[in-house]
């Protein structure tokens, strides 16, 4: 504390809970600005949860999560949605909405009281179209799309926020592999491009690994380690978090830390 | 580090302003045929009016209602426009814009399109403190409306307090909903039963939904209320795009969702009592008028406008085939709008079913 307000997002000592079963516990993160992170951990480790605390979707117990040093909860609702986007798990469009209705939506948080749009909302939900490569299904209906446009189109509506930082819960799920890495792509040209900053939770590891500047692995509510890749992905960690014995590689194209699992039958 | 540098692809201005002319197009579109529908609903609406205004045992022709209905009409005619058919008129526009408008706002609003007052039992909390309140405490007139209007609130407040946990999801409140509507008919039979035969006989004859006796202080009461609220309803329309997505989609663009689905419900909720303290409960109009304003705005959105339009349109055939197309006997409109809704509903549910869907 030297006089500087922190700056970008940070969890100080947040207990989430779900009806009083505490699923986080005195966790404290800080989210590096401007860099892609990736919060992994094995299932109900609690990473989701903490994204959701993350982006106010849920109340801290205890603790509480900062934006550039002022507590989430004190930002007026629209306030925080220009300044954080969020894409939730498997969102749902009604039946029927356009591609370009949606990602319109996009732009509510800009938006006066009276729902008013202004006359760069269009340019936006182009430029956001053009980046997600869903230009061309600007007419079509949300629900005729296949998995992998569908997602795309919601980030398409998240980009169109222009929030400085983007929360991903599990983007990638129930993608096949290309489909996944044209999703981590399309997130790392906005980092790269506009300065984004990007928290993501996954559930591959090598992609996360490959894809993030910042590595935090969840394990029963805690943070197990945090740190760039190379450093976080030890055999040991993830040994302890996901109770998996493997080797760890260097990945021959990217040169991060791959996973390499050891099964029953293959152990030396 | 691991990541590559990762160059613009050089999107070509041109190809994004062709885009957003694209973008701003489709909405221009959307707008075109919003209004289309919207005239097109109201032209049916004028049309079963100026019938409604017409037909009738009196036997006067249109130059008799137009002398009526700017004051240079016989008595007799003016008796008959201006006392009888003119009332019954503006109770239909009044009571079928006030359950198509809440019908829409219930069913985006928990986003299921079984989840209209009426299948809840909200009109059902109406007509119970209606009847009650004429039964047992002898009230009548506006006395009566804000009996309706708290008891479709209290229900509708029971009902989100049993179905609320960590949030409301639409089928929750929809279960809960139809426990609390058979609950309200059972106590509505049992007052009814102990009620004596005139009074019993009166308050059945309300319970089916009928516009034949509203007189004008009431219309006053109902239009007044019905303006107020078509005002505040216009207002936060705005909001209904997002509260269609789930709650958390809607939070991330900068809603507060459960407040403004709180705010959705207690429109729906006071727009049903407008219309079940005018007019009963005019059956199945809430369900189905956003349904079919739906399908002819095109999906994918609230629909307001074009619901309370065609709830209005609804009541007015409805209440033109409830006089006329019975022989001998002119029945409640809220007879001939159950024969409609009726089926519909059980065609919803048959849909439901086979998609095994949440709707």
């Amino acid at each position: 504390m030297t006089g500087t307000a922190p700056h970008g997002l940070r969890a100080e000592s947040i207990t989430l809970a779900y009806d009083g079963r505490r699923v986080v516990e005195g966790l404290d993160l800080e989210i590096p600005d401007g860099r892609i992170t990736a919060i992994v951990g094995p299932n109900a480790s609690g990473k989701s949860t903490l994204l959701r605390g993350l982006a106010r979707l849920m109340r801290p117990e205890t603790g509480r999560v900062t934006l550039d040093g002022r507590d989430i909860r004190s930002y007026a609702p629209k306030e925080f949605a220009r300044r954080v986007a969020v894409l939730p798990q498997q969102p749902v469009a009604p039946d029927g909405v356009l591609v370009g209705e949606l990602v319109s939506r996009g732009r509510h948080p800009h938006r006066g009281w009276f729902g008013g749009r202004s006359s760069d909302d269009d340019r936006i939900v182009a430029e956001v179209l053009e980046a997600t490569g869903t230009a061309d299904l600007a007419d079509r209906a949300v629900s005729e799309l296949s998995g992998g446009q569908r997602q795309r189109v919601w980030i398409a509506m998240a980009l169109a926020q222009r929030a400085g930082i983007v929360l991903l819960d599990e983007p990638t799920s129930f993608l096949d592999v290309s489909h996944q890495l044209e999703l981590l792509d399309l997130l790392t040209e906005s980092n790269r491009l506009h300065g984004t900053t990007v928290v993501m939770v996954l559930h591959e590891l090598n992609l996360a690994a490959r894809y993030a500047d910042h590595l935090v692995v969840v394990d029963g509510g805690r943070i197990a380690a945090a740190g760039k890749p190379a450093a976080v992905m030890t055999a040991e960690t993830v040994g302890t978090a996901f109770g998996l014995e493997c080797v760890i590689a260097d990945d021959p194209v990217a040169g991060s830390p791959m996973i390499v699992p050891i099964g029953r039958f293959h152990r030396a | 580090m691991s990541a590559a540098p990762v160059t613009a692809p050089a999107p070509a201005g041109g190809s994004i302003d062709a885009v957003a002319r694209r973008v701003g197009a489709a909405r221009v579109r959307r707008r075109r045929r919003v209004a289309g529908v919207v005239v097109a609903i109201s032209l049916v609406a004028l049309a079963a009016a100026t019938a409604s205004l017409l037909l009738g045992a009196a036997g006067l022709g249109l130059g008799d209602v137009v002398a009526a209905l700017v004051g240079q009409g016989s008595p007799k005619a003016e008796f008959v426009i201006l006392r009888l058919r003119l009332p019954r008129v503006l109770a239909a526009i009044i009571a079928g814009t006030a359950l198509g408008l809440g019908g829409a706002l219930f069913q985006t609003t928990l986003r299921n399109p079984l989840a209209s007052p009426d299948i809840l039992g909200v009109t059902g909390g109406a007509s119970l403190a209606a009847v009650g309140s004429m039964l047992l405490l002898g009230l009548d007139g506006p006395a009566v409306s804000v009996a309706a209007f708290a008891g479709a609130l209290v229900v509708a407040a029971l009902m989100w307090g049993l179905a609320w946990r960590d949030g409301l999801t639409g089928i929750r409140f929809v279960l809960v909903g139809i426990g609390l509507a058979s609950i309200v008919s059972g106590l509505l039979g049992w007052l009814i039963t102990r009620a004596d035969v005139r009074e019993a006989s009166e308050a059945l004859v309300w319970m089916v939904g009928g516009i034949g006796s509203v007189g004008w202080p009431e219309l006053a009461t109902a239009g007044g209320a019905l303006a107020v609220l078509l005002v505040l309803t216009a207002f936060f329309s705005p909001r209904m795009p997002l509260i269609a997505l789930s709650d958390d989609s809607a939070r991330s663009l900068g809603l507060d969702a459960t407040r403004a689905r709180l705010v959705a419900i207690v429109l729906g909720v006071a727009l049903v009592a407008v219309a079940t303290a005018l007019a009963g409960p005019i059956a199945f109009v809430a369900l189905v008028a956003a349904p079919i304003a739906r399908a002819l705005v095109g999906n994918g959105q609230a629909a307001l406008a074009a619901s309370a339009l065609v709830g209005a349109a609804i009541v007015l055939v409805a209440d033109l085939v409830a006089q006329h197309a019975f022989t001998g006997v002119a029945v409640p409109v809220g007879i001939v709008t159950g024969l409609i809704g009726a089926p519909y509903l059980l065609w919803l549910i048959a849909r439901g079913n086979r998609k095994g869907s949440d709707g």
